[in-house]
């Protein structure tokens, strides 16, 4: 009976179909979407922190101000996205509890540290670039509250992406030194660009795109982020570094193989700046701890 | 409490859902609901609810297949010929009313 039930379920999902809360929804799916949606909620939580390291030392009052303006997108889009998890039954306390004890992920990216205000404009760039990838591949998810909440992520994200941008043409087009700058962060973000979208596991074993809750594999997103970004990069006269980097005859790039072991360390908690984060979100977890108490009884 | 929002984008279109978030009362849900969904200009008008006044029907049996109240319901075509060759206004094929 349930097996009929989920077979039918599939057949209506993966022909394009998208459902609701209160549908039916086989156990799997539902425990597979918790953890994937809640991940993408934790990403862009943490998301913020590198960028808040900046606010106070951002170089103009405009940059401060558009700063500002990114981060308190980011957390608004965390607000909605742990929203749909709820609804699929995980408490949002659940999931701060979760994030913070190191038991559930965040994004490999916000595992890093930032060394300049270089590092700001490429992050807002090109790792909101590459996010904005995935998140417009989710449009199409079959559960379509998390779909509808990707069509307002995805309007604010392409004002980081141009803020980003413009923030690194300041740069490049400023002194030496601030060219500099960019390259260096570029050539540091390089290894965690390349393995924002996951290893290159063949679509038809992705559990992911079974479920139809992405509709592109992992290697076709890295595509399409390296088709539309390398020459931009490249134009502006920065250098990448892999020397194997190159657009094949048949339109496919080439790059050195990504250490995905790295990635794997990365995300589970070994990142260069991985536990100041979380250190630092326990601490605001507990600061502010007596703010939900007194505002939200019964979600806190 | 939970709110759910429903945002319309330019005067005289629909308010679509647009998603939801916890508040304490109504005053903040408006506060929260201009923040997410108004701070740039993209809604014109915000509709605010409390979630457990909102009451959703969601099914809808046909069990009489009352097809004589749609448009699906009717086939006009072989009618509309023979009406028209009795009144000798037959017109070449493609004009009729389908």
């Amino acid at each position: 009976m349930s097996d009929a039930r989920t077979a039918e379920f599939l057949e209506f999902v993966q022909a394009g179909g998208q459902v609701e809360t209160d549908d039916w929804l086989p156990e799997e799916y539902r425990k597979r979407l918790i953890k994937f949606i809640e991940m993408h909620g934790n990403s862009e939580l943490m998301g913020v922190l590198p960028e808040r390291d900046w606010i106070l030392r951002a170089p103009t009052l405009q940059r401060k101000l558009a700063l500002t303006a990114k981060i308190q997108d980011e957390v608004g889009h965390c607000q909605l996205i742990y929203r749909v998890v709820e609804d699929l039954g995980k408490p949002r306390a659940q999931c701060l509890d979760d994030l913070i004890s190191g038991k559930s992920k965040f994004h490999n990216v916000f595992h890093y540290p930032t060394r300049s205000w270089g590092d700001v404009g490429v992050i807002a760039w090109l790792v909101d670039a590459a996010a904005i990838i995935s998140q417009k591949a989710l449009l199409k998810c079959s559960y379509a509250p998390y779909a509808r909440v990707m069509k307002k992520v995805c309007w604010e994200e392409s004002f980081h992406i141009l803020h980003g941008r413009d923030t690194v043409l300041a740069m490049v087009t400023g002194t030496p030194e601030q060219f500099e700058l960019v390259q260096e962060a570029v050539t540091r973000w390089w290894e965690p660009l390349m393995h924002f979208h996951g290893t290159p596991i063949p679509a038809d074993e992705d559990p992911m795109l079974h479920w139809r809750i992405k509709s592109q594999g992992n290697e076709e997103a890295r595509q399409q982020f390296l088709d539309g970004y390398v020459p931009q990069i490249l134009e502006l006269g920065l250098e990448l570094p892999d020397p194997n980097l190159r657009k094949n005859e048949g339109g496919l790039w080439e790059y050195t193989e990504p250490d995905w072991e790295k990635l794997t360390a990365v995300v589970t908690g070994h990142g260069p700046a991985s536990q100041e984060r979380l250190a630092f979100r326990r601490l605001s977890r507990a600061d502010v701890d007596w703010v939900s108490r007194v505002m939200l009884p019964e979600a806190a | 409490m939970i709110y759910e929002v429903f945002r319309q984008e330019r005067k005289g279109q629909p308010f679509v859902h647009g998603g939801s978030f916890h508040a304490p009362d109504q005053a903040f849900a408006d506060a929260y609901a201009r923040e997410f969904y108004a701070r740039r200009q993209e809604s014109v008008a915000l509709w605010v609810v409390p979630r457990e006044q909102i009451v959703e029907i969601d099914e809808f049996p046909d069990e009489f297949d009352l097809k004589y109240r749609r448009v699906d319901g009717y086939s006009i075509k072989a009618r509309l010929a023979i009406a028209r060759e009795r009144a000798g206004s037959a017109t070449s094929p493609g004009t009729d009313g389908g």
